[in-house]
């Protein structure tokens, strides 16, 4: 079988997108099509006074310019948090109001307050330029703890002290009673920088409404085009969900910024059905910096114990959440459920507490980004074990080794039930391939050069597939967390696969074709996997968190398993024997332990013609399966990451990058070193390269790629990707999801590679040269004046 | 983008008398920078006057101890020129560094020098070999030309046909890049030529491509990157920003001017 599970088959999509024939939703022209242009906001903060749409309403083109007011007058809702969080008092979360077209107040640079419908997107965005907007400019702020502080402008009426929330988990007395008891405490203060997703794509959208049909098609941009027509039929009241048919086609990368719903969508529906034109939008560059939900954006403060013999006695974490200024939608469960559950890491740690308190800035949407939450966590607890290790004067690796969990399941203080692992062998595994104990050796080659080496671990562990369902729900999550697939074979013996995952550059179409060729042994070009339109798939939940693999694949695993006990029903019934003895390989249908076989493609056409079923059967072969996972999936692994650092510039190369990760059963690993090398990509991007900064204003001064710096094949090395796997005993493939391990992973590795190289932990992400200079002045001048 | 009218001139003259004719035009070479920001509807001429098709603007070419580059030379042109990379290596060696290949391919070096731009590289190289900038009415020394960030002495339609320079007897460029841009956060060109040591620095400056005259002075004594570890290079008028601040850009001044005199052919 040199398709199926386990081969190096090569993309089934690249064919149409090396040949540039590959359907974006910007590429999709509808007849009569307009262009929507949206008038933002310049500020920060400020009132809406008027808006005088005269000037632009008379210019070339135009169909229309239509507001806020007429947007909530038509009885478009707001857009809402789908995941509501109890704070520690009991009480909801202090959700602000947020419209698609803001009415009387605007809360962070690029906030829509209108929106031109004109023949042209260059007529459009001239009358958008000609609309004046009277704002009464009102003090912003733009970091967190600004947010907090006494006397900073509120942002929101209902959400005094610009407090979204203040959330806990653990249990606080017991862990400020082992800490009390340490042997030795660690404290740091990290935070996680804040990152915009930049997809390669940027957002798009195109509305039409069919007046005769009362009906709405959406082309968008969407990793779950299912979950974006529900929300928008049940929250935001735009169409009815019958009558909204919502496709996602090529999408060119999402990172989680593609799974919310914005406003732009809802203003196209909207004013798809008031112009009675069909409605298109694509983002440029800086709409993108300006509008796509950012990531991260976390201020912490950490505390952890040991006792005499370095076994963690407890830990204790204070985060403040950076929301932005209005709550995406699974803004608030970023830095709750997908954060501080994680928090125990590879460790035995009895007693965890965290609190955190998410805060409304006057910034763009906060939400997740590759990893939401788990690369916070991880590289919260990573620096603070190097640190310890430094401090106990202790091999980073040693301390580490000594707190492992070692047996399976096992449970967290911080919710969590760890179901497999083996971290010491994938530890083992990268230190091997990273040539440890020559590092010292290497470091001095590299002080004779002048340069400065240091080597840095990350043991991560993390958690896909967010499940089940009922303990979602219970959590606050507005929706189920599981998935369907359906799987028709036709009466020729070739199948279609229809899955509610979502593909935007995973490889779904290989990867779920090579699990049905593995079941029946047929080549993979006699499968088709179709996803992305609600109207021929059943539903779905989409694709984020890892979970395609884990719970799309278990999903069309479990129809499989329907379709294949029909197939031997039919096969058993033709060939005249008992079921039980009947066996599908190679494409044949055969009788154990005798000549009698019949092809695949005949128990096709058996089930389809109904001449010669078995007493009572249905026709046809095609079955569909809902698939609820039964825990999360948690995939771990060791990076080990050595650089060396120039100390006249500061500027840090990344000598070598070694990854040791256990994804369960690996489907393609030719796509899985991809998806590792793609996400160690965008960790190195976080720790060296990537910031969104604002100024004191809380404009951003980073909203363009003249300064956000996107990794660079010249930034990144030669990866040295390792697998050392445990099964997941919670779905049948026993797969755990490498989509986001490499961006959670890798951060903490290059920081504790170089604050080893320089001898300063102080030291924040991005390590820029600049960044990493000063802190090597900061350890000279400290070392002079000691 | 704006609407606006393109024309193609067919000589230098014909580029003044458009331009000089057009309500609010702009001069367009390579368009590597224009045309971006245009794009990001940051600059909306009402015309463009599109010199690159002009014969006389183009090439590279040596006459005894002289270089001289026409105004529409592209960096590629320059970089790949064989005669250019013995004579004077150093620039050749600034214009193979500037931007990407496409950029290469369509940016001029009369479009880089008329732009300024306080991170453009070749401000730098001009700037230490002391050049000669033509246009269609006179010839300006490179030390008048270079007036502030994004101001030249160039009069309103006025046109660089070439620039000139006496090779050096060595010089080199050393550039650090900005991490996200890519332009210089600090350049610097070296060069030691007839009227002694010039090191122009590109990048760093609040005002643009600037000389560095004690680095002048102490290579005038001994032209060695050991020399420039005493000069002591302070951070007034550097620029400060979110990628670095002028400390920092003080600190690669110095050690970027070292690597281009250690790299000086």
């Amino acid at each position: 079988m040199t398709e199926g599970i386990g081969a190096r088959v090569l993309r089934k999509e690249d064919k149409r997108f090396l040949m540039g024939k590959g359907r974006y939703t910007d590429d999709i022209v509808e007849p009569n099509q307009a262009y929507a242009a949206f008038v933002r906001s310049p500020y920060a903060h400020a009132e809406v006074k008027s808006i005088d749409a005269s000037a632009a309403e008379g210019m070339d083109g135009v169909v229309a310019v239509l507001n806020g007011e007429q947007l909530t007058g038509d009885g478009i809702g707001n857009i809402i948090c789908g995941w509501a969080v109890t704070q520690k008092d009991g009480s909801g979360m202090n959700m602000g109001a947020w419209s698609a077209l803001a009415t009387n107040k605007v809360r962070y640079v690029g906030d829509a307050v209108a929106v031109v419908i004109a023949d042209s997107i260059e007529q459009a965005r001239n009358a958008a330029e000609a609309v004046e907007v009277d704002y009464k400019i009102l003090p912003a702020v733009a970091q967190s703890v600004d947010a907090l502080a006494s006397g900073a402008p509120e942002i929101h009426e209902n959400a005094p002290g610009n407090v979204v929330f203040d959330w806990e988990i653990g249990e606080l007395a017991p862990t400020d009673a082992a800490l009390e008891g340490a042997a030795h405490i660690t404290e740091m203060e990290i935070t996680n920088n804040r990152l915009a997703p930049n997809p390669m794509e940027p957002r798009s959208a195109i509305a039409t409404f069919n007046a005769a049909e009362d009906h709405y098609t959406l082309y968008t941009t969407s990793q779950n085009p299912h979950v974006a027509r529900l929300v928008l039929s049940a929250f935001y009241q735009v169409a009815p969900e019958h009558k909204l048919r919502v496709i996602a086609p090529d999408v060119g990368g999402g990172f989680g910024s593609k799974i919310y719903i914005y406003p732009e969508e809802i203003t196209c529906l909207w004013a798809s059905m008031k112009t009675n034109r069909s409605v298109k939008w694509t983002s440029d560059r800086t709409e993108a910096f300006l509008t796509d939900a950012h990531g991260r954006d976390h201020v912490s403060t950490a505390k952890i114990g040991f006792d005499k013999d370095h076994k963690i006695v407890g830990l204790k974490v204070n985060t403040k959440a950076n929301l932005g200024a209005y709550m995406s939608l699974f803004s608030s469960a970023v830095p709750t459920y997908l954060y501080a559950t994680l928090l125990s890491g590879q460790y035995n740690i009895s007693n965890i507490y965290c609190d955190v308190q998410a805060v409304y800035t006057n910034t763009v949407p906060v939400d997740a980004y590759r990893g939401a939450g788990r690369p916070e966590a991880c590289y919260l607890l990573e620096r603070i074990m190097e640190t310890a290790a430094r401090e106990l004067g202790v091999s980073p690796a040693e301390l580490r080794r000594k707190n492992f969990v070692t047996s399976f399941p096992h449970e967290t203080p911080v919710i969590m039930t760890y179901d497999s692992g083996d971290f010491a062998t994938n530890q083992e595994q990268a230190m091997t391939a990273a040539d440890f104990d020559g590092f010292e050796a290497r470091r001095a080659e590299a002080a004779s050069r002048g340069k400065l080496r240091g080597i840095g671990f990350s043991n991560y562990i993390e958690a896909c597939g967010i499940a089940p369902s009922a303990a979602v729900g219970s959590l606050g999550a507005g929706v189920g967390l599981w998935e369907s697939a359906e799987v028709r074979v036709n009466p020729v013996g070739t199948i279609e696969v229809l899955t509610g995952s979502h593909s935007h550059g995973q490889g779904h179409e290989t990867t779920f074709t090579q699990v049905v060729a593995e079941r029946f042994g047929l080549p993979t070009e006699n499968i088709q996997i179709v996803h992305g339109d609600t109207d021929k798939v059943q539903f779905g939940m989409g694709t984020y968190g890892s979970r395609s693999g884990a719970v799309g694949m278990s999903a069309i695993f479990k129809a499989l398993d329907k379709v294949e006990a029909k197939a031997k029903k039919i096969a058993a019934h033709v060939l005249e024997a008992s079921e039980d003895d009947i066996v599908i390989e190679g494409g044949e249908v055969k009788v154990a332990g005798t000549d009698k076989t019949m092809g695949w493609h005949e128990v096709g056409l058996a089930a389809y013609t109904g001449h010669n079923l078995p007493e009572g059967m249905e026709p046809g072969l095609k079955e569909t399966s809902f698939y609820d996972p039964t825990n999360f999936t948690f995939p771990a692994g060791c990076y080990i990451c050595e650089v060396e650092v120039d100390p006249d510039t500061g500027v840090t190369d990344i000598i070598q990058f070694v990854a040791s990760d256990d994804f369960g059963t690996i489907i393609n690993p030719m796509i899985v070193e991809g998806q590792v090398h793609g996400g160690i990509a965008q960790g190195i991007g976080q720790a060296m390269l990537e910031n969104v900064v604002y100024d004191d204003d809380a404009q951003q001064l980073s909203a363009s790629y003249m300064d956000y710096a996107m990794p660079r094949a010249d930034d990144l090395p030669n990866y040295s990707v390792h697998h050392a796997s445990t099964e997941c005993p919670g779905n049948p493939l026993g797969m755990k999801g490498c989509g986001e391990a490499g961006a959670i992973g890798s951060p903490p590795a290059v920081i504790n590679a170089i604050t080893d190289a320089i001898g300063n932990n102080d030291l924040s992400m991005p390590a820029t040269p600049s960044k990493v200079w000063a802190a090597l002045q900061a350890a000279s001048a400290k070392q002079a004046a000691e | 983008m704006y609407e606006t009218k393109y024309h193609k001139a067919s000589s230098v003259a014909d580029a003044v008398s458009l331009i000089g004719k057009s309500d609010d035009g702009k001069l367009l070479s390579g368009g590597q920078t224009l045309v971006p920001t245009m794009k990001a509807r940051l600059a909306a001429p009402s015309d463009l006057v599109d010199v690159s098709g002009i014969a006389d603007m183009h090439g590279v070419s040596i006459s005894g101890s002289t270089v001289t580059i026409g105004a529409a030379t592209t960096h590629a042109d320059v970089a790949g020129n064989a005669d250019l990379q013995a004579k004077c290596g150093g620039v050749a060696c600034l214009a193979a560094g500037i931007g990407d290949p496409a950029v290469r391919h369509k940016g001029t070096i009369g479009g880089s020098i008329a732009n300024n731009d306080p991170a453009a590289d070749y401000p730098a190289a001009m700037l230490a070999l002391g050049a000669t900038i033509k246009t269609n009415a006179r010839e300006i020394a490179a030390d008048d030309f270079f007036v502030g960030m994004f101001e030249t002495a160039l009069e309103d339609d006025e046109v660089i046909v070439s620039v000139s320079f006496d090779a050096p007897a060595k010089a080199a460029y050393a550039k650090f890049p900005n991490p996200a841009s890519r332009y210089a956060m600090v350049g610097v060109f070296a060069a030691q030529t007839a009227d002694g040591a010039r090191v122009a620095v590109t990048g760093a400056g609040s005002d643009g491509v600037y000389r560095q005259s004690d680095m002048e002075a102490a290579l005038d004594g001994d032209w060695s990157p050991d020399v420039l570890s005493g000069v002591q290079v302070g951070s007034e008028g550097l620029l400060s920003d979110i990628h670095g601040d002028a400390t920092y850009r003080a600190n690669l001044v110095k050690v970027m001017a070292r690597r281009a005199v250690a790299g000086c052919a």
